[in-house]
């Protein structure tokens, strides 16, 4: 049915009513009165398409031109637009329709006349809905009463696999047969069901297994195989070098040329021009550094350097302090009476404490008081002492023995002399640490002595031998020195040749007017008792630390001198009172065959003093060129000069000579008396204010006396490396360096206030050519050890030879003066007596006559003496 | 042997402690000290030369080492270098 336009007048009314009608409408009204009742065309305004989404081109299309519209919206546009809504003539229509939903359909082709119409009854709607869905199959629209449709197998194309699925299928050939077996039995019967197993024995099942029929074969004509590509795998290792190969050692050979080649090249012509060509250039080199060296360092050459810088040395450049060793236990309130180096050991320095006792009232409470010590200090542990000695009583001087320095003999306050042996802690002495462990003597004491030295603890060491009390001095032993081991000395104080080559024998002094000599051998006397002593001694004991080393057990307590030396004055009665001695020290010049052997047994061998004999005086040769005088300086101030050997009178009674000489040089107590170590007949002595020098042999008195000072001189010491340089400590604690080549007169060097008090004692010593030391020690117990400058340690050119011509100037001078003096002495003698008989009227005046002339005299012999030193 | 006539000149010089004649790669081949002596100086003072001259060398390509002397606390060594050969006169200076 063509569907057609209808001239209606609600198109007219749309266009009154509505100016804006989209889209193209086409201006001829056809005149169609025909069209279908249940479709009426309708003409919707832009607003209505938007109110219910059916705008043209947007919603609706030519494609899609449906559209359904809900009923309730139209009668609600229909309400609220009242006439004005585009639905208006179709109100009845709409109010009528029976479903929900009404279709609008948008037409294009104006079949009706209008751009729209509405499909008034479901019938039409299903109808044309229906009809006009299919020509547009892309439009899937889901409906609600569409049903989806299943997809349909699509017909099959056989490929020619049906044969081989019908070969592959399993069809039966045959209908399969059905066997029916039963028992007859009456009913009734109880019956009885169980289960079987059907593997066990019993039950009898029978099988029909398969086998092979030997009467017919089929030969197999296929078979099906199955073929898988697997790759080849093998696994294999290898393992690389990680260690880098370099060369350790390489050998090689210089390359030479053979003789052959040698002689070819020598014959060559190319040698020849060489050597021609170069020759003028090397003459002319050589000739060059022939005539002049330009090398030459003329400074260096005038040989001024370090030597000669005495002069020109800096005050500051003196003695610089290393180190400063205190203790605080054992120096509080304690002054040092002697430190001595130890001769072997570098860096090794003892040091004896006294107390400072300002009363005296009371000595036994000295014994209540807390031991003394001697305490070895060693670099550079500066507070912890190494080793401590333990001593009876306060020590006043003390030495290392010579021969063995693990030996040590002491002089104490009251008078004894005391002995220790160190050997024990030798090795622990050595080592650099206190605390290091060294080679243990004793085996089984190794864990109460590494306990002690866990705690840190310094070892302490008791005494081996102390003297008799009997025996001993009467006042502090000052003095103490070891006899060399070059000779010893007998009862009567003969020298005689020492045949252990050991030092053995000791020299005491002590204010108490004696000078002792004693000996650490075990003396005849007691041979009876020996057989019991020798096996104790002769057990080797195990040394404990705590225990005291039987050393010298012979001597403990019983030790007496061997002979006493008194000194009587020489021309007062009374006698002289040691303070130190100085003996000259005698180098065996003789050497015996026996004496060589005996020193090639003992000198590895530490001798055992207890079983050394004092031999008795015959057996040993006497040795006739030993000095036995010896110097003694007083508690007053003089040098003596004595013999010790006893003389006997005329009841064969010994008893000392009278002193050679004695100077009273030194106001007050000689503190020092020491032997030069380069020339062996100079002393040096300090002493209350000034100092001396002597020369032995030279009776006359000291060849050289220093200018007094005015501080008390209270230690000195000679420098062991310059033979014209010593030091001498004050009692302010300054030290004053003399060199007796530069200046006579005053000290070249002047270290101010090294200590704070008086310096008690300074002794150097050599630790290598290039450290040179020097301790000093002081009244409040300190030690500080200096290091000697190069200046001070290296000697001048030939300062030996300058030093031996100053001392022989002096004592030429010496001699001028005491002829002079003796002259002068005669002159006035002869000239008194002269006196007395020509007129004894004039006294006066010829006495002022003669001073006149001895003032004249003097004044000349001052400016000869000036002259000469000069 | 000639070249010793060549070599007196040198040798009869105040001083001179020892001659040696090497090849340009160092060998010895002729000398006066013994043959450690010489194998050590030879080896020795050949790399020193080459040193030496290498240095001359790059700082100018056109200038070439003529002489060298080294100069020691004990004594002094004269190296005269050339293009086959080398010469080589340690000498103890005058004082």
């Amino acid at each position: 049915m063509a569907p057609k336009r209808q001239n209606s007048p609600s198109r007219k009314a749309s266009v009154k009513g509505k100016g804006k009608v989209k889209k193209n409408q086409p201006p001829s009204p056809k005149e169609k009165p025909d069209h279908p009742d249940d479709i009426y065309p309708i003409v919707l305004t832009t607003a209505t398409q938007e109110l219910f989404e059916c705008c043209i081109d947007e919603d609706v299309t030519d494609q899609s031109p449906y559209k359904l519209l809900k009923k309730d919206d139209i009668i609600q546009d229909i309400k609220t637009r009242a006439a004005v809504s585009d639905f208006h003539p179709v109100k009845q229509f709409v109010l009528d329709y029976p479903e929900d939903e009404i279709l609008l359909v948008f037409d294009v082709d104006f079949t009706y006349g209008q751009s729209f119409y509405l499909v008034l009854t479901p019938e039409a709607k299903a109808r044309i809905y229906n009809v006009l869905q299919p020509p547009q199959p892309e439009i899937i629209e889901v409906l609600e009463d569409d049903v989806s449709k299943t997809p349909e197998p699509k017909p099959w194309i056989s490929l020619g696999s049906e044969l081989e699925v019908d070969q592959e299928s399993v069809k039966e050939t045959r209908e399969k047969l059905c066997y029916k077996f039963y028992l007859k039995r009456r009913p009734g019967l109880p019956v009885c069901f169980s289960d079987r197993n059907s593997t066990e024995a019993e039950c009898r099942s029978v099988e029909c297994p398969s086998y092979q029929d030997s009467r017919f074969s089929i030969k197999r004509m296929q078979r099906d195989c199955g073929m898988q590509a697997v790759p080849r795998l093998q696994s294999s290792t290898t393992q690389t070098q990680r260690a880098f190969q370099r060369n350790i050692f390489t050998q090689y050979e210089p390359r030479e040329l053979s003789k052959k080649e040698k002689e070819r090249i020598l014959s060559s012509e190319n040698l020849r021009k060489f050597l021609n060509s170069v020759t003028p250039r090397v003459l002319h080199a050589l000739q060059q550094t022939h005539i002049m060296n330009v090398f030459t360092d003329d400074f260096k050459a005038l040989g001024i350097g370090a030597e000669a810088s005495d002069r020109l040395v800096m005050v500051s450049e003196g003695l610089k302090l290393q180190w400063t060793f205190t203790d605080e236990k054992r120096a509080m309130g304690n002054k040092i009476s002697s430190v001595s180096w130890h001769p072997t050991i570098h860096g090794l320095i003892a040091v004896a404490f006294i107390k400072k006792q300002e009363e005296q009232l009371d000595k036994s409470t000295a014994y209540i008081n807390s031991p003394a010590f001697i305490v070895f200090y060693g670099f550079p542990d500066q507070s912890n002492p190494r080793l401590l000695l333990e001593c009876p009583d306060d020590i006043f001087a003390f030495e290392f023995c010579p021969s063995n320095p693990n030996v040590i003999v002491g002089g104490c306050r009251n008078g004894k002399v005391v002995l220790w042996d160190i050997s024990f802690h030798a090795p622990h002495l050595q080592g650099t640490q206190p605390n290091s462990k060294k080679g243990s003597d004793s085996d089984s004491d190794t864990d109460t002595f590494d306990f002690d030295k866990k705690e840190n603890k310094t070892p302490v060491m008791r005494y081996c031998a102390v003297s008799s009390i009997e025996s001993s001095h009467k006042s502090p032993v000052t003095d103490v020195q070891w006899l060399p081991k070059t000779f010893e000395v007998t009862r009567t104080g003969v020298p005689v040749q020492n045949n252990s080559n050991i030092s053995v024998q000791v020299v005491t002094c002590s204010p108490d007017c004696t000078v002792m000599f004693w000996d650490l051998r075990v003396p005849k006397l007691q041979n009876q008792f020996l057989a019991d002593r020798k096996q104790d001694v002769d057990q080797k004991t195990m040394m404990t630390p705590y225990s005291i080393p039987k050393t010298f057990k012979h001597l403990d307590r019983t030790w007496k001198p061997l002979f006493r030396v008194s000194l009587p004055k020489s021309d007062t009665s009374g006698e002289y009172a040691p303070l130190k001695f100085s003996l000259e020290h005698y180098t065996c010049n003789s050497n015996t065959g026996r004496n060589t052997d005996n020193e090639n047994d003992v000198a590895e061998v530490l001798p055992e003093y207890s079983q050394l004999r004092i031999p008795s005086a015959k057996t040993l040769r006497t040795l006739d060129d030993v000095n036995t005088k010896f110097y003694i300086g007083t508690e007053e101030g003089e040098i003596v000069y004595t013999d010790w050997k006893l003389e006997e009178d005329e009841f064969e009674r010994k008893f000392s000579a009278k002193p050679l000489l004695c100077f009273r040089t030194h106001a007050w107590f000689v503190n020092t008396m020491q032997r030069s170590p380069f020339f062996k007949d100079i002393l040096l002595t300090t002493g209350g204010w000034n100092f001396a020098i002597w020369k032995e042999g030279v009776m006359g008195g000291p060849i050289f006396v220093g200018p007094s000072s005015e501080q008390e001189y209270s230690a000195a010491c000679w420098s062991l490396s310059r033979p014209a340089v010593f030091f001498i400590g004050r009692n302010d604690g300054s030290i004053e360096v003399w060199n007796l080549l530069l200046n006579t007169s005053e000290s070249t060097h002047f270290h101010e206030h090294i200590a704070s008090t008086r310096i008690t004692c300074i002794k150097p010593c050599i630790a290598s050519s290039k450290q040179h030391y020097l301790a000093v020690a002081d009244n409040l117990g300190m030690l500080r050890v200096f290091s000697v400058p190069k200046t001070l340690r290296s000697p001048v050119k030939n300062e030996d030879l300058n030093m031996q011509i100053f001392f022989d100037r002096e004592h030429d001078r010496l001699k001028d003066y005491l002829e002079w003096e003796e002259q002068w002495a005669k002159q006035r003698k002869e000239a008194g007596e002269s006196k007395k008989q020509v007129e004894p009227d004039k006294p006066v005046t010829f006495q002022v006559d003669s001073e006149e002339a001895d003032l004249k005299e003097y004044s000349d012999y001052l400016k000869l003496e000036e002259s000469i030193l000069e | 042997m000639t070249e010793f006539s060549l070599l007196s000149p040198i040798q009869g010089q105040k001083g001179v402690q020892g001659i040696i004649v090497a090849n340009s790669e160092g060998i010895p081949i002729k000398s006066t000290l013994d043959n450690s002596s010489t194998v050590q100086y030879a080896g020795l003072i050949h790399q020193l030369v080459m040193k030496a001259r290498s240095t001359i060398r790059d700082i100018d390509p056109q200038n070439d080492l003529t002489f060298m002397r080294v100069r020691s606390k004990k004594n002094e060594i004269m190296i005269a270098p050339d293009k086959d050969f080398f010469l080589i006169v340690i000498q103890n200076p005058s004082d």
